[in-house]
């Protein structure tokens, strides 16, 4: 490529990569509250109880319709208005965790639907509870399916943490940009930023798709 | 209450001028998507490999990169290669080309998803394979693809927020510049996220909705179980 | 292994449809073995036999539904799977099938109508958009064929509006639309309800009688296909294991899998 400077790439490669890891734990801890909040999202559109099944609905409706970077923004100077003070860490996790959550309820919603009446039934006439039922026969088998979705969110997000870098948080699209601004050379860090994630979105994404096998193959859903 | 009537006519103007450039930009990068679908789509259905790869080339790198480093390297960094863009263009371009990628697995699964007898019977009658794609499967996939792509639009939608990082004057755009210069935080960005909500939940859904009722009519599907 | 008797072998007449030392592989497994099978003009020949034996095969192989591993297939002297090239025969590429594709038509056990369609429109669609016919020479051939498997009055129904037995009917208008001069017919009874078989076979026996078509058909329908064939060919482990008229295959057959097979069917009533 005419013009690319290799010592440059070099040198702000180890920046590149230490800011990597913020974005890795990013993503992580967003998803780790995507993962029970919506759960919990899911689970409370089971209750049977019409208002509260309403309200969550129209709040995951809500969240899911509108741009995770306006929701990012909105959290992070809602706060101040009110006299609550975010970090840009604090806010991003909630954004992206409340985000996120809305989908994977929509997933966890589908994949709970599919597992047949009739494991209710069997269940309800071996007298368990609740409890019992969701946790060790319902849920198991609503995960299977559920996997390609959930796993799909999980390289989503990773995607979407750079939108944390507009609100200052010191992830990988932060680094670069400021690494720009520092020499005026954008190429370079632009384009190993794109590098940078491909090379872990791809194999993350054939990982998965062996796990989703795996796990199938495991529970004997052999489809 | 009262104050948000105020700030909303006050403001009102300027988060319409906003919403104008949103639904400029979704439009233009929706039929850029929508185009790339289709051609990609087909592309990887090929046999041939010169046609296959590079499309699963394409689909691999826009899916596995994020929009916003998309965003930023086209407008900063394709200038220091000769193609300088106008932040409007680089916006749609980039939306669009990304959500294409998404959009070309949705054709392409939809399009194997039409039964195999259908590709048969065709071919039995000697159609041609363009005759055959275009009267015969294509036909059947897209109301298979519709409701998914409704979906897609609105992610197309959403997508669009992001060109107000490279200062088009978008809804999201004016709402930052509304909030630097007001400091009400719940109102500004709370109107911006309810526009966006309404133009998702009441002008996408309904109309892709109304799109797929009318397709499946003319599929010669009267149960409306669309 | 080969019991070629030609009954109605005419002299000096090459057949209208040959299959020559054929045969066709998925992966390890065998489906046609070396098969030779000659079909004559105006024949209406059934094939029956267990499922697994390629019976299937064969008329798929003919409509270029399959590609072949070895040997040729001619249709009407020229051949179909490949194609003359100095003194040499090559297989065939797509504008070779697509020219000679056209003498044969199928209609299948699922039907495979259109379904965006109307039971006119699947008859007139290949003929306009294959054979360049104008619309209204395709609506008028389109009309006396649906007429003739009794079905003019339905013929602005969507698949979805008729019954398997109509959309089956439609299915063979909507080959014979194309004027095939050879006709298959794969198990076209297999998926109907009991009540409307009837109906198939009467179109399937009209056609027999007052057209000079050259059918070969893979049925289960046995009392069906002693009736009205020529020829029947039993097929076993991807061979014909015995072919000769219906009085010889049905009244008096002389392999042992033939046997073991007729009377396993006709045990099942």
């Amino acid at each position: 490529m005419f013009d690319w400077k290799w010592e440059y790439s070099v040198e702000i490669l180890p920046r590149l990569l230490s800011a990597t890891v913020n974005t890795l734990l990013a993503a992580g801890f967003g998803y780790l509250i995507a993962l029970i909040v919506g759960l919990a999202f899911a689970l409370l559109q089971r209750t049977g109880v019409r208002p509260i099944t309403f309200v969550v609905r129209e709040i995951v409706e809500f969240i899911r319709s509108t741009p995770l970077i306006v929701q990012i923004f909105f959290i992070f100077y809602v706060g101040p208005q009110f006299g609550i003070r975010l970090s840009p860490w604090t806010s991003g996790m909630i954004a992206i965790g409340l985000h996120y959550a809305s989908y994977l309820s929509e997933v966890y919603r589908a994949g709970l639907d599919n597992v047949p009446k009739g494991q209710w039934e069997a269940c309800k006439a071996l007298n368990m509870g609740p409890v019992q039922i969701y946790f060790r026969i319902i849920i198991p088998q609503a995960i299977p399916p559920s996997l390609p979705g959930m796993g799909n969110y999980l390289i989503s997000i990773f995607k979407d943490t750079p939108m944390l870098s507009v609100i200052g948080v010191a992830e990988l699209m932060h680094a670069a940009t400021t690494i720009g601004s520092e020499t005026y050379r954008y190429v370079e860090p632009y384009t190993l930023v794109g590098l940078i994630f491909l090379a872990i979105s791809l194999p993350t994404a054939l990982a998965l798709r062996q796990l989703e096998a795996r796990v199938r193959r495991k529970m004997g859903m052999n489809r | 209450m009262q104050e948000y009537f105020e700030y909303l006519q006050q403001y009102g103007p300027r988060f319409v001028d906003g919403t104008l450039v949103t639904i400029q930009q979704t439009v233009i990068a929706g039929i850029l998507a929508i185009a790339i679908s289709i051609v990609l789509g087909l592309m990887k259905l090929s046999t041939n490999k010169i046609m296959r790869w590079p499309a699963i080339a394409y689909i691999e790198f826009f899916r596995g990169t994020s929009l916003l480093v998309q965003l930023y390297w086209i407008f900063y960094v394709l200038p220091l290669f000769g193609v300088t863009l106008e932040k409007f263009t680089a916006g749609f371009l980039a939306v669009g080309l990304n959500l294409g990628a998404y959009g070309a697995e949705l054709v392409r699964g939809s399009i194997q998803s039409v039964a195999r007898g259908q590709y048969e019977a065709a071919l039995a009658l000697n159609m041609s394979p363009y005759k055959r794609m275009v009267r015969i499967i294509f036909p059947q996939a897209l109301l298979i693809m519709l409701p998914p792509w409704g979906n897609l639009l609105i992610e197309l939608l959403k997508g669009t927020a992001l060109v107000s990082l490279i200062s088009v004057t978008d809804l999201m755009f004016e709402a930052k510049q509304i909030n630097g210069s007001t400091f009400l935080s719940a109102e500004s960005f709370g109107t911006a996220l309810i526009i966006y909500y309404l133009m998702a939940r009441l002008v996408v859904s309904p109309s892709m909705r109304s799109f797929e009722k009318f397709w499946a009519r003319k599929m010669g599907r009267f149960d409306t179980h669309v | 292994m080969n019991t070629n008797t030609h009954p109605l072998e005419l002299a000096g007449k090459a057949p209208l449809v040959r299959f020559q030392n054929v045969t066709k592989r998925y992966g390890s497994l065998t489906v046609l073995d070396n098969l030779d099978l000659d079909i004559n003009a105006n024949e209406m020949v059934s094939i029956i036999g267990p499922s697994g034996s390629g019976k299937t095969t064969v008329l798929r192989m003919l409509m270029t539904l399959e590609t072949i591993d070895e040997g040729v297939i001619y249709v009407g002297g020229e051949p179909l799977t490949h194609m003359v090239q100095g003194d040499k025969l090559v297989r065939a590429n797509e504008k070779h099938l697509r020219k000679v594709r056209g003498n044969v038509g199928m209609c299948f056990q699922h039907f495979h109508l259109f379904p965006h369609m109307t039971a006119l429109e699947n008859c007139i669609e290949a003929p306009i958009h294959v054979l360049g016919m104008k619309r209204a020479e395709a609506e008028e051939r389109a009309l006396d064929l649906l007429d003739m498997v009794g079905l003019a009055d339905k013929k602005d129904e969507h698949p979805s509006r008729l019954s398997g037995g109509q959309q089956q009917r439609v299915a063979i208008a909507r080959a014979l639309a194309m004027r095939p001069k050879v006709m298959l017919l794969d198990e076209v009874t297999s998926a109907l309800d009991p009540e409307v078989i009837g109906e198939v076979l009467n179109v399937i026996r009209k056609l027999n009688d007052e057209h000079d078509l050259t059918m070969l058909m893979v049925t289960h329908q046995m009392g069906f296909a002693k009736e009205i064939s020529d020829r029947v060919c039993f097929f076993s482990e991807g061979k014909i294991a015995e072919q000769g008229t219906s009085e010889q295959i049905f009244g008096d057959p002389q392999n042992l899998r033939t046997q073991q097979f007729l009377n396993a069917v006709l045990d099942a009533g």
